[in-house]
């Protein structure tokens, strides 16, 4: 337990729907589908039955593809984000639904009515990851083809994002007067009305969803470079991180928080919300034995040398997966063996990652299935209901996050047992909700309402 | 099913509180909970409760406007509304039978995303999506988007639309091949090879087309209907062509039983030269709609709904005022001419949309020429559409 003085922290915590990354377990018996309804609604139901604050759904708009073809050893396919969250909008009431959108195959207006319709249909729960991609490979399902200079996909996302805003607040919530005796509907005809000119968007008009319940959904940023970093800063109420362990994440916390002054923002209206996978069972030693299991679940033979490749930019496919490393370098020309992923680009300088994972699979007697297990991401939270609670706990508690998205293996039952399980000890410690106070996100996240922050309203 | 050898469908148009501009205004209107859930949860269960075939949902990249090209200014009419796909989403799950029809506009949006927006809604209603595809001639909706000048014209019979309606007519090529692009059955889960897909039953459509190119495959897979199902109004020759070459209803606005014959005949021939002509296509008759049981009601209704408006009603429909019998005589005329169904425009929801569950649907019933219980379970089912082969299946 902590032993500060200061008040504890209460503890966030969201569910993202398990995903296209090897992290999820298709291959057990009790994994259900991906794309049918029932299990995003078992899935929101268990969330919201154990409190937690918010879904979330990530995005892929286009198919993997590794060797020019397409990548068949993970889970493939996901339904529409707005059209899922606007359901699961049925049949819930209180939790939050995030979406990831991408902000460079999509247009301001039209992502801001979506968002405008999803707030007002859910009763202001919507939340909005922006996300931004740049490569052709995607580009090519849609109109504008083409594909953005890497650096100039932040200055999109920031002017797509400022533009969304801009669209959201064109409306001020007190313009609809729907008087039937005197026969106004509007009370002012130029109601919704924008001009946007900037280098992306040059778009003006009348914008037309009156204002929902948050006037904006929550944003969520999930990049991690400085200049993501830096756009959350200025722009978002929630970062998506990647930094999970302790270390890193009070690193990160620190980091991201120092940042927040320069724009007047207060350290608590920016929060840090870690993915998080975890293995949890009754005892610590029954879950350290089931995070291996799980492990080596996702990671089979042939995804040990998919994942191979992405380092060593060839095709590996005649190798022994129970074997040892490729002699052969890694390619370093240009053109990446596998398209539609973010991580490959964490290899910076292949040849020393190979070298440093040879000299690290003989010095343990690994095959490159072991290498490949050993050097990827182990679950952050292991152990006992008990542990998992004390650990979470801890680490919010000292600074490495405001909460996480927990990221189960299995589809859809992989939060049943931490809700029934790890919540109600968290609940016992006072750091984390019996039920919700409010019914909007911005409520459950500790947010204000963006009109009570000062937002200019245009005197009429 | 009734044993009817030929029944009537029936589909509900819902726009805001109904057809008519003053329509707000009514009791039963609801104008201030437009733009909540429950609003249109009720009209949805309303109309399923009288077994209708589905609701279409209007929807605009722009405020609505009286006039046919440009804002109006107007603050007496209901203006703003939701994004009709997620309202149909949203509504999913709350209903079990009746299909749901949002519009969506070509013109301006990516036919990846209505694609993999309209298969999910499949997914979320078990087999009850479909669309209605619509073009958008507006500048001021062009101007939202900045991506393109739209030309500006003087009327819907100029090259300039004919663009637009074959750039519709692309549009849905594309989300009609996208949602063919997953096999059924390329999920296979193969745990002996780890492989989750059989990706050779994965298929990219590479359309190429002179507004957009779109590769594929979708990242959705094949949805539970196989194709939802395809809508368009048409007023005119070349809509007709959009109707006939890719959509599964056509709603098209006759005046009367003749001119109903004389667009069903060109759909008809137009359908030939598509080379669709075994393939089942309904032409829907839209029809504004007044409906009490004394037609004098109705027409004072009317009235009073126009004195409040301030002009006369008028429509590209035919606007009909009076009893539910007086309707079905007409539609079964309509019907006799051509016509598989209709698409009813409530002139006020809260009150034309009952009295067309309630009203004309026990006499169509009682005439046998509709349904006593939902007959499918999804909405190709209800029109009589197979579930069709999938283009890419070898």
């Amino acid at each position: 337990m902590t032993t500060s003085s200061k008040p504890l922290k209460q503890i966030h915590l969201a569910a993202h729907f398990p995903g296209v990354n090897n992290t999820t377990v298709w291959s057990d018996p009790r994994a259900g589908s991906h794309i049918e309804f029932g299990s995003f609604a078992h899935f929101a139901r268990t969330a919201e039955r154990a409190k937690f604050d918010f879904l979330f759904l990530a995005e892929g708009l286009r198919l993997r593809e590794q060797g020019g073809k397409i990548y068949d050893l993970d889970v493939v396919g996901r339904p529409d984000t707005f059209t899922v969250l606007a359901a699961l909008a049925a049949v819930t009431e209180r939790i939050g639904l995030t979406g990831t959108v991408n902000s460079t195959f999509n247009e301001p207006y039209e992502v801001a009515r979506q968002f405008a319709s999803l707030d007002h249909l859910s009763g202001g729960r919507s939340a909005w990851n922006v996300v931004t991609s740049w490569d052709a490979f995607t580009g090519e399902n849609f109109r504008c083809g083409g594909f953005l200079p890497q650096q100039e996909r932040y200055s999109r996302a920031k002017e797509f994002l400022a533009t969304v805003k801009e669209l959201l607040d064109s409306w001020h919530g007190d313009e609809i007067v729907a008087d039937q005796a005197t026969g106004t509907f509007l009370k002012d005809a130029k109601a919704g009305s924008f001009t946007h000119t900037g280098q992306h968007f040059d778009i003006h008009g009348q914008f037309n969803v009156p204002r929902p319940p948050q006037g904006r959904p929550v944003i969520f940023q999930a990049g991690d470079s400085d200049e993501g970093r830096e756009f959350a800063a200025a722009e978002a109420d929630a970062i998506f991180s990647r930094h999970g362990t302790l270390e890193a994440g009070r690193a990160f916390y620190t980091d991201v928080k120092s940042r927040l002054a320069k724009y007047g923002r207060r350290a608590d209206q920016l929060l840090i919300l870690p993915a998080a996978t975890f293995a949890l069972a009754d005892t610590d030693t029954e879950a350290e034995e089931l995070a291996r299991e799980v492990r080596r679940q996702q990671v089979s033979g042939a995804t040990a040398l998919r994942h191979l490749e992405f380092v060593w930019n060839r095709d590996l496919s005649a190798y022994d997966p129970d074997g040892p490393l490729p002699d052969v370098d890694p390619d370093v020309t240009e053109s990446h063996i596998a398209q539609g992923r973010a991580q490959v680009r964490m290899y910076r300088d292949p040849i020393a990652t190979a070298r440093e994972w040879r000299a690290l699979a003989e010095a343990n007697n690994w095959s490159i299935r072991d290498l490949v297990i050993h050097t990827g991401n182990r679950q952050n939270f292991v152990g006992s209901p008990a542990t998992l609670a004390r650990t979470i706990n801890e680490y919010v508690q000292s600074d490495a996050s405001d909460g996480f998205i927990l990221v189960p293996h299995l589809t859809p039952t992989g939060l049943d047992e931490f809700a029934d399980k790890v919540v109600p000890l968290l609940q016992e410690q006072g750091v984390f909700r019996t039920d919700y106070e409010g019914p909007t996100l911005r409520d459950h996240l500790g947010l204000s309402h963006p009109d009570t922050e000062g937002v200019r309203r245009r005197a009429s | 099913m009734s044993s009817h050898p030929d029944p009537l469908h029936l589909a509900v148009a819902l726009d805001g509180t109904g057809w008519h501009p003053a329509s707000w205004r009514e009791p039963v209107a609801r104008p201030r909970d437009l733009f909540t859930a429950a609003y249109w949860t009720d009209l949805v269960t309303e109309a399923e409760r009288g077994l209708l075939d589905l609701v279409t949902i209007e929807d605009g990249l722009g405020l609505q406007s009286s006039h046919f090209l440009d804002p109006d200014g107007r603050t007496d009419q209901v203006r703003g509304r939701l994004d009709a796909v997620l309202i149909a989403s949203r509504v999913a799950p709350l209903t079990h039978h009746i299909g749901l029809v949002p519009t969506v506009v070509a013109t301006h949006t990516e036919p990846f995303h209505i694609s993999k927006a309209i298969a999910t809604l499949d997914y979320v209603s078990s087999g009850r999506a479909g669309l209605r595809v619509q073009i958008s001639a507006r500048p001021n909706e062009a101007a939202h988007f900045g991506r393109r000048a739209i030309e500006r014209i003087e009327h819907y019979d100029t090259p300039a639309v004919h663009e637009l309606f074959d750039e519709a007519a692309d549009h849905v090529e594309v989300v009609r091949r996208l949602w063919d692009s997953w096999e059924d059955d390329a999920e296979i889960r193969d745990t002996a090879t780890g492989r989750f897909i059989d990706r050779d039953k994965l298929h990219y459509i590479d359309f190429e087309g002179r507004h957009f190119s779109v590769k594929g495959p979708s990242i959705t897979p094949r949805p539970p209907q196989g194709q939802p199902v395809v809508s368009a109004l048409a007023h005119d020759t070349v809509p007709y062509g959009l109707v006939a070459r890719s959509a599964d209803i056509g709603y098209v606005t006759p005046h009367d039983a003749e001119e109903a014959r004389a667009v069903a005949t060109v759909i008809r021939a137009e359908q030939r030269a598509a080379g669709r002509a075994d393939e089942p296509l309904h032409v829907f008759g839209d029809l504004v709609v007044f409906l009490d049981d004394d037609p004098a009601a109705a027409r004072a209704r009317r009235e009073r709904l126009d004195a409040l408006a301030g002009e006369p009603y008028t429509s590209d429909a035919l606007v009909f005022t009076g009893s539910p019998a007086q309707l079905a005589d007409l539609l079964q005329e309509f019907h006799a001419a051509g016509l598989t169904g209709f698409r009813l425009r409530p002139a006020v929801a809260g009150h034309d949309l009952p009295a067309i569950t309630r009203g004309l649907v026990p006499e169509l019933q009682r005439r046998g020429v509709f349904r006593r219980a939902y007959e499918a379970g999804t909405l190709r089912g209800l029109l009589g559409l197979a579930r069709p082969a999938n283009r890419y299946a070898a």
